[in-house]
């Protein structure tokens, strides 16, 4: 099926199987492989991208839903080669240890803090109850999100 | 310029991660690579009586399907022969890559389709038809070793893998136990843990015919063991025409130690198909197949005398090892657990007994801590429960019992009653600061004055010991490890004085690339910004054996503090030459080489350019500024620690919240304190999880009924506070870096504080028994109503 859709800014029309997910699509086709796949049950929130301004899990989407759609992917964060505020943070933080689910993560901060500039901490920890995390405990992903809040 | 040791800088290897350019296996396309799925057993035991393939070898896409009758002998190996006591050899059935005659665990590779396409490549399973005859399964250790139990290999007689103990003699320890004022008594399961690294396995092989060489790419914690357990235990295959690459890794917590089948037959059928062929694994059959950790059933008594002094400890466990023996499996309940039973006390008679078992479910093997946290919980859990029903403090307990302090310099080491020889340690240090933390006084009024009100807050403490640092080469060949656990390094000193550091450590997670770079940087007294650390290429990398058993600085650092020695030595005589001066009479500071009582100096860089444009060059020197190096540790490390829990139960409900976590661990000098920190919250965090919320459950019939993580309570960032932590350093005395590992730290000491703590809330509400973990609201409230 024939879908025409905005990533990162740029226009893609491709034909794609219609069992295609939209995480298969951005790795497979478009080679965009900072979107990671976890699991297969929407669970562990490390395939998180933003979908017409909403974080969504792209492992349940099939890249048909996303035909006209404006997707971000961590690859599309950083503008101008400066580093995305909460990237920064993430490194300045200590809020990674292998990587894997860091992208996922960093783009549902994106999204809390979009809709929440200023949360609580308790406020980030339900907003991250989507991505699991398996390295950090959560305790430096919580500071490197309310070192970005504050910073902003 | 330098003085990196001791700094927390921030990672270089975040740059790639927190753009997405990370390299993990699985991004990885090779040209005219094709795919790979399984069908696996839908049954815990079950005989094969026929495999029906030929749907799936004409359905479109499809290139290759194999059965366990392809692929001829092939099997993969253990890694450490335990013997029985009688001295016969464990017993050890081949682990074919495909099943066998029968399949022996519910998630068993039965069949291999490979496609075009990854699609086409399941949709081909699917066509395979498999003739199964289910057989009665089994897959508790207990029941396993008893009298008609469902028998997983057929040749071997109630599913005994071997039988061990380790300690002073039986009937001392009875005698002693019998003798004792107070026993405390526990019988628990040390449950089943899935590891749940978020990146699932994967792996692609290449056979290129033009050369006849293999590439592995695998996402593996240990490139050249992979390599050497598949060359020469599995495919029969000349090492030189292997070459393994594990690029970046997302997390392994000992579950990409292990050699699986799935890795072997990549590799073998892309010779087959003269094609690459990609596997990665998906959550489900991560839960399946990734090697589970823990699976105990215990025992554990500890007798004490008229003064809380622990006169003796005896346990006896049966520990689950699946269908099959996984690499390290066999070690997990042996020498890396019945070894930790002195734990940081003075206990003067110990016996541990253990009988490892098959059973009807997936290999289970190390898993962060490895042996070490069932121990831990089982000698913490028992002083928290023994200090309540003695009605004694459980801090008071702890230092009645404790070990001196002792440096393992001008005070020699603790010979304990279990093998090993502890090398410098201070427990009470940990303890006094982890208690000041906590403000143990204010707590227990506040304790008192919230049980007015109807709350429940509850305590728990844990003073551990781990042995880190694996291992001498001849203890634990003399155990029966079948490897070496020495580490190798290769300090590549370029022309221009920039340097490039091979290591046979492995991160995946852990940041070598910062931390090690920090400390070469201040031997060489040069930027960091000159070193580069280069792991994970068995092409680039001379050897390995990888990182686990939280070994990579304390074993890799040590082979790259040997490597550097060389080449300051080195260094030294092309100095001298250049400055007309002794060896003797030079120093080395800050990247250059001094006449002593002078201004007369040659800089590192220099003296690098005249290794490799040696015109004036001392006589009889070989060019060059290029050292390798074999680092075999002369001893385990000993971190230890105390982590208090402090949690709150909802009367009505059950449910635990983890009110507050203080850390106060001590590993040695350290490197890089945030990093450091960083390990030890990542440990707490899963040691946390499995207190309160994780457990991989069999039915009876050996079916996983937590299969997904809608299944399988991961720990979320609303389970936990903000933990509080801090450390003390009794330096290391027997490596170069003084450094004892963090890795595991966290996973090992916490359970039990957490379970303690759970104990101490509710114990005063009277009749209360043991809580098995996971401590879940269920299993409390019916603790506290029954």
């Amino acid at each position: 099926m024939k879908i025409n859709l905005k990533v990162n800014g740029k226009d893609h029309t491709s034909d794609v199987e219609p069992m295609m997910s939209l995480a298969a699509y951005l790795r497979e086709v478009l080679l965009l492989t900072g979107t990671h796949v976890g699991c297969d049950t929407s669970s562990c929130g490390a395939c998180t991208i933003k979908m017409d301004g909403k974080a969504v899990k792209s492992c349940t989407i099939l890249a048909v839903q996303a035909d006209g759609c404006d997707i971000t992917t961590i690859e599309g964060l950083s503008q101008n080669g400066e580093m995305h505020p909460l990237q920064a943070s993430f490194k300045e933080n200590h809020g990674l240890q292998c990587g894997f689910c860091t992208p996922g993560m960093i783009m549902t901060a994106e999204n809390l803090l979009s809709e929440n500039p200023n949360p609580t901490e308790e406020e980030i920890r339900h907003g991250l109850e989507g991505n699991f995390c398996r390295c950090t405990g959560y305790h430096n992903i919580v500071k490197s999100i309310q070192h970005a809040a504050e910073s902003n | 310029m330098s003085n990196y040791i001791g700094q927390s800088i921030k990672r270089r290897e975040d740059d790639r991660f927190i753009t997405g350019k990370g390299k993990y296996t699985d991004d990885i396309v090779l040209p005219k690579m094709t795919h790979l799925a399984f069908v696996r057993s839908p049954y815990a035991h079950a005989k094969i009586n026929s495999i029906d393939t030929k749907a799936a070898l004409s359905h479109p896409g499809v290139v290759a399907v194999y059965t366990g009758e392809d692929c001829g002998n092939f099997g993969v190996p253990c890694g450490w022969q335990v013997n029985f006591k009688n001295g016969d050899t464990m017993k050890e059935p081949p682990h074919p890559l495909l099943a066998v005659g029968k399949a022996k665990h519910v998630g068993e590779n039965v069949v291999a389709v490979i496609a075009e396409t990854l699609q086409a490549a399941r949709d081909a399973a699917e066509l395979v038809e498999v003739d199964y005859e289910e057989l009665p399964a089994v897959t508790n250790p207990n029941a396993a070793v008893q009298p008609g139990a469902p028998q997983v290999h057929d040749d071997i007689p109630n599913n005994v893998v071997f039988d061990f103990a380790l300690g002073n003699p039986k009937e001392e320890v009875d005698a002693a136990i019998d003798g004792a004022s107070h026993v405390t008594k526990l019988n628990f399961k040390n449950q089943r843990l899935a590891p749940n690294a978020i990146e699932p396995r994967s792996y692609i092989a290449d056979y290129d015919v033009t050369v006849d060489k293999y590439t592995l790419y695998t996402s593996t914690q240990n490139p050249h063991l992979i390599r050497l357990l598949m060359c020469a235990f599995v495919l029969g295959l000349p090492e030189h025409k292997v070459r393994v690459i594990s690029h970046d890794v997302g997390g392994g917590f000992g579950s990409k130690i292990y050699h699986y089948s799935e890795e072997a037959l990549v590799t073998w059928a892309s010779k087959q198909i003269g094609r690459p062929i990609k596997w990665t694994s998906d959550r489900s059959e991560a839960f399946l197949t990734d090697a589970h950790g823990r699976d105990y059933v215990t025992t554990a008594e500890m007798g004490f005398d008229n003064n809380g002094k622990i006169v003796a400890f005896r346990v006896h466990s049966e520990a689950n090892l699946g269908a099959y023996l996984s690499t390290f499996s066999t070690a997990c309940p042996t020498y890396l657990h019945a070894t930790l039973a002195q734990g940081c006390y003075t206990t003067p008679l110990i016996n541990i007994d253990v009988t490892a078992t098959f059973t009807n479910t997936n290999p289970v093997d190390a898993y962060r801590g490895a042996g070490r946290p069932e121990m831990t919980y089982m000698i913490e859990h028992l002083m928290d429960t023994a200090a309540l029903e003695m009605q004694i403090d459980p801090v008071e307990l702890r230092k009645t019992n404790f070990i001196p302090a002792f440096d393992g310099v001008s005070q020699p080491g603790y010979q304990t009653q279990v093998a090993l020889q502890y090398d410098s340690g201070n427990y009470h240090a940990t303890l006094d600061r982890a208690l000041e933390m906590v403000g143990y006084d204010q707590f227990r009024k506040d304790q008192e004055e919230s049980r007015k009100n109807g709350k429940l807050l509850g305590i728990g403490f844990s003073t551990y010991i781990e042995a880190c640092g694996i291992a001498p080469s001849a203890v634990v060949g003399s155990l029966g490890a079948r490897a070496g656990l020495y580490e190798s390094a290769h300090v590549r000193v370029q022309p221009t004085g920039s340097v490039s550091v091979f290591t046979g450590s492995h991160s995946h997670g852990q940041g070598h690339e910062t931390s090690y770079a920090q400390f070469v940087a201040d031997t060489l007294g040069i930027p960091m910004e000159n070193v580069d650390i280069i792991h994970g290429d068995t092409n680039e990398v001379a050897f390995g054996m990888g990182t686990y058993g939280s070994r990579s600085l304390a074993v890799g650092g040590s082979a790259i503090m040997k490597s550097l020695d060389k080449i300051l030595e080195k260094g030294a005589k092309i100095a001298a030459h250049k400055l007309e001066a002794a060896v003797e009479d030079l120093e080395y500071a800050e990247g250059k080489w001094t006449v002593k009582g002078t201004d007369k100096s040659i800089a590192f860089g220099d003296v690098s350019l005249t290794a490799y444009v040696p015109h004036d060059y001392p006589e009889g020197l070989e060019p060059g500024l290029d050292f390798s190096s074999f680092y075999d540790p002369t001893n385990f490390t000993y971190p230890f620690g105390t982590h208090i829990a402090i949690v709150e139960i909802d009367k009505d409900t059950g449910k635990v919240t983890l009110k507050r976590f203080i850390a106060c661990d001590d590993v040695g000098n350290v490197i890089n304190p945030m990093i450091v920190e960083g390990q030890i919250h990542g440990g707490v965090a899963q040691g946390v999880g499995q207190a309160l919320l994780e457990g991989v459950d069999y039915d009876e019939n050996g079916q996983m009924i937590t299969g997904s993580f809608m299944d399988y309570a991961m720990p979320r960032a609303d389970d936990f506070p903000f933990f509080e932590t801090d450390r003390k350093v009794t330096p290391c005395p027997h490596n170069p870096l003084g450094v004892k590992g963090a890795g595991e730290a966290g996973a090992i000491g916490s359970t039990p504080a957490v379970a303690n703590a759970v104990m101490d809330a509710i114990s005063h509400l009277g009749g209360v028994k043991d809580i098995q973990m996971p401590i879940t609201s269920e299993r409390v409230w019916e603790a506290m109503n029954s």
